[in-house]
């Protein structure tokens, strides 16, 4: 490789962004050592293995991640909005929406959502953290590190371009020149392996280090949907893992998984790719499920309708999802025995998913209904996901969905589920659970004018597309003549996107104006809320809960609330906690030499991180850390400072 | 930290017996990635364009060898695991270390074997079967190998510091993993070089 390869060159558009990466670096660091935090940021956030700390740094990448990814879908909307723009080039346009899709799903959906698990699931089974938490720090910084190698590529190198599905032989060494799709093997890789370390944790979390008496079926429901992820993320990520190490294989040491010659089939990767990637839509969706389900219930008054149809239909979903993974390309010649098959596997689960749809409107049938942000959300949901929903069943049916491949119908259909259903769940749970962290609820009356915003634009971005889609217009098209009539439709999806940013832009400056202005909370239950994790105090104290609850029912706060029965009738003991380690954030910066280096080929410096990785791996083996005592009078003394008593 | 005195060490305590549910977890997502990567080889094992198929490059004697090596390694785990239940430390240490020895043979045969299939012409790029059967065993390779530097490691550590809660725990789950990459190589040798050579 030549040097004058190594930074994308030619681009207005890409010196404005190598710019503004030099210039935040600058700025953090400036800043940092101006307000001498360089010792706060190491001791209590990139060392931190608590699950809460770690939570909320997942949350935080994926906002900047739901940023970057938005500024991608304006300027492909942008671009598109009419006929022959000169805005983008084809190049360009196809690096856009290749890393748009990864980043939404990879980056920003899948951090959201185990940043919330992280922060509530131990909450909710009121343990004092997860089971192992160095490794789940390991998991946060190779998830991180993944993700800034992927926007690394932006700048240095040239992003991957053949769509996020990456098909083969569009993505081989031959048709895709760049180092783009390497970048695409690598930065996967690493945060996929976090991926799946996080749903090995959080399995045994919540199997092993419940509190007395939460029997799996009192558990909450948001629980029961990150169980049923993990145990996904368990079963699906290794399939990930091979097809990465595969595309790599073909692209960086000349094997022939998925060429045209010499005996490679190019259909195996699709099939790798959708035997992860459908079971993925699910990890993202479930937890967003759970969500719905606490808040539907907390602000109906009402227990959850349904308990055990929900889990049941959680769990057969989750098997199914399985089974469906074909459906992604039945155009491309597997006959109709098969493209049958996938076909009723695919319509089965709407079943399910119904049954949930209707648990949630049961749930809030004669309930007390108070409109929260939250709740806005939540009732948004049912509606415009049942429209995706429904156009998912459309896409299911083989014969028809001939018609419809690939155009913008599909892109419809699945922003249609992707954004109510996960984009709102973790809103809404970002709203929800931000005074549990916090201790300060977010602005409602700015929060509901973001949501009215958000939900609006964003059927006047979607719906469009859906016309577009049956009139021919297919996914990914960089440019159209004015003769095929797209133009006026795109506009007025153009002028949703804007729309959408818009609501974006008041959700951030709420916090903002939350931290400056919103009133601080007394008591840890701000919702009047009926499970686990709002029995504490908030903000919450490192060891979570000062005695360890024990439960005689589900939602175990509201029984205690309105039925009499204590949570807490132990007293206190000594709490053990893990203490902070820096070899997580250590292994993650070696894990990004040695993707990076492995990209370009660079083969000395990707032994030498190699070896760099065994060794950070091998002195976390020697160490001998038996953690922390927090000792009884140190509790005591917490326990009165957030009541707000003086000592 | 509680001891609970009733279970062996390496179940002693809750973080001790969270690690060993874990890694068995851990386990069942190595299970799903070594399906994926034997599913792949069945799907290319008749794709051998120009190149050599497994019948003209399979040959059985190094194939046996790392057979009998590998199946005593797993027995002489075992035989750790059990001299650590009875608090032996020499005898444990000892069959600890025969392990990893049959592991390093183990893995010097199947390196020899792969210069062998190389200079047969059989590189990872000749065809879609030979990239196949060098990723898969490559991969239980590479397992093999990180075995043997992490159970040098635990091993080190047992000389150090005895039986503890944390070394009787890693020693029981090296022997899990140790257990694991017998059964994988039990599948590769049925179903890559004794289906490749009928």
């Amino acid at each position: 490789m030549k040097w004058d390869e190594f930074f994308v060159t030619g681009e207005p558009m890409i010196y404005g962004a190598m710019a503004s990466i030099v210039l935040a670096t600058i700025a953090i660091i400036v800043g940092l050592t101006y307000f001498k935090k360089w010792g706060y940021l190491w001791r209590e956030w990139l060392t931190t293995v608590d699950h809460k700390r770690i939570g909320v740094m997942y949350i935080l990448s994926a906002l900047i991640m739901l940023f970057r990814g938005g500024v991608d879908a304006i300027m492909m909307r942008f671009q598109t909005a009419v006929p022959e723009n000169k805005f983008l080039d084809a190049q360009h346009y196809n690096e856009i929406f290749t890393t748009h899709g990864l980043i939404m799903i990879l980056f920003m959906a899948m951090p959201f959502i185990i940043g919330i698990m992280n922060v509530v699931v131990p909450l909710q089974i009121g343990a004092r953290d997860v089971a192992f938490p160095r490794l789940n720090a390991i998991s946060f910084w190779l998830f991180f590190v993944g993700a800034m190698l992927l926007n690394l590529s932006f700048v240095i190198g040239g992003s991957p371009d053949a769509g996020w599905s990456a098909y083969f032989p569009l993505a081989s060494l031959e048709f895709s020149p760049t180092v783009g799709n390497n970048y695409y093997s690598l930065a996967l890789q690493i945060s996929g392996i976090g991926t799946l370390l996080t749903g090995i944790n959080f399995i045994v979390t919540i199997l092993k280090m419940r509190a007395p008496g939460m029997k799996l079926m009192r558990m909450p429901m948001f629980t029961w949907s990150s169980l049923i992820t993990s145990v996904i993320i368990a079963f699906a990520f290794p399939v990930l893992t091979v097809a990465l190490a595969l595309m790599m294989f073909d692209r960086i040491f000349g094997s022939q998984f998925f060429t045209m010659s010499n005996g490679g089939m190019d259909m195996l990767w699709a099939n790798l790719f959708w035997v992860w990637g459908h079971p993925e839509v699910y990890i993202v969706i479930l937890p967003a499920f759970g969500i719905f389900s606490e808040i539907i219930a907390t602000f109906s008054k009402k227990n959850l309708y349904g308990y055990t149809s929900m889990v049941v239909s959680m769990v057969v979903i989750s098997l199914l999802s399985f089974l469906v993974w074909a459906h992604h390309f039945y155009t491309m010649g597997q006959g109709a025995m098969v493209n049958g098959f996938f076909s009723i596997t695919t319509m089965a689960i709407s079943v399910p998913t119904g049954v949930k749809i209707f648990n949630w409107l049961f749930t809030m049938r004669k309930g007390k209904i108070t409109f929260t942000t939250p709740m806005l959300y939540s009732l948004a949901f049912i509606p415009i996901f049942t429209i995706g929903g429904v156009t998912g069943v459309m896409l299911a049916m083989a014969s028809a969905d001939y018609q419809y491949h690939n155009t913008m119908f599909l892109v419809a259909h699945f922003h249609y589920v992707l954004i109510p259903g996960t984009v709102f769940a973790v809103i809404a749970g970002f709203h929800y659970w931000f005074p549990k962290v916090f201790g300060f609820k977010l602005n409602e009356r700015l929060g509901k004018h973001a949501f009215w915003w958000i939900a609006i634009s964003f059927n006047v971005t979607f719906f469009p597309l859906f016309f577009l889609g049956l009139q021919g217009m297919t996914r990914r098209m960089y440019t159209y003549s004015a003769e095929t009539g797209f133009g006026p439709l795109n506009l007025i999806s153009f002028a949703g996107a804007l729309g959408l940013a818009f609501g974006f832009i008041i959700l951030v400056y709420n916090i903002y104006y939350s931290i400056r202005y919103s009133p601080r909370e007394t008591d840890g239950d701000p919702w009047d809320a009926r499970t686990l994790e709002w029995a504490t105090s908030s903000p919450i104290p490192a060891y979570n809960f000062a005695v360890t609850p024990n439960v005689k029912g589900r939602d175990a706060l509201w029984s205690a609330k309105h039925d009499n029965q204590p949570i807490f009738d132990g007293k206190i003991e000594p709490i053990h906690l893990p203490s902070n380690s820096g070899k997580p954030v250590i292994l993650g910066a070696v894990f990004f030499v040695f993707g990076f280096s492995l990209v370009f080929s660079w083969w000395i410096p990707a032994i030498i991180s190699g070896i760099g990785i065994l060794i950070v791996l091998a002195s976390m083996s020697f160490d001998r850390d038996h953690g922390i005592t927090v000792s009884v009078e140190e509790i005591m003394e917490t326990e009165k400072k957030l009541r707000g008593e003086t000592l | 930290m509680k001891i609970d005195a009733t279970k062996p060490l390496e179940y002693g305590s809750e973080e001790n017996s969270n690690k060993i549910f874990g890694f068995w977890i851990f386990l069942g997502a190595e299970i799903a990635l070594f399906s994926t990567l034997f599913t792949v080889y069945f799907v290319l094992v008749n794709r051998y364009a120009t190149g050599p198929n497994g019948t003209e490059l399979f040959e059985l004697s190094g194939v046996l060898w790392e057979t009998f090596l590998l199946l005593s390694s797993s027995f002489t785990i075992g035989l750790a695991v059990h001299s650590m239940r009875l608090g032996l430390k020499k005898p444990m240490m000892i069959f600890f270390g025969l392990t990893l020895l049959m592991g390093l043979g183990f893995l010097g045969i199947e390196i020899t074997e792969f210069f062998t299939y190389v200079h047969e012409g059989a590189t990872i790029s000749t065809s879609a079967f030979t990239s196949s059967l060098f990723v898969l065993l490559g991969t239980h390779g590479a397992h093999v190998s990180f075995g043997i530097l992490w159970g040098a490691s635990i091993l080190l550590q047992v000389k150090r510091q005895g039986f503890t809660l944390a070394t009787a725990n890693k020693s029981f789950i090296f022997s899990l993993y140790w257990h694991f990459l017998d059964v994988v190589w039990i599948f590769i040798f049925s179903f890559v070089y004794l289906k490749g050579l009928m």
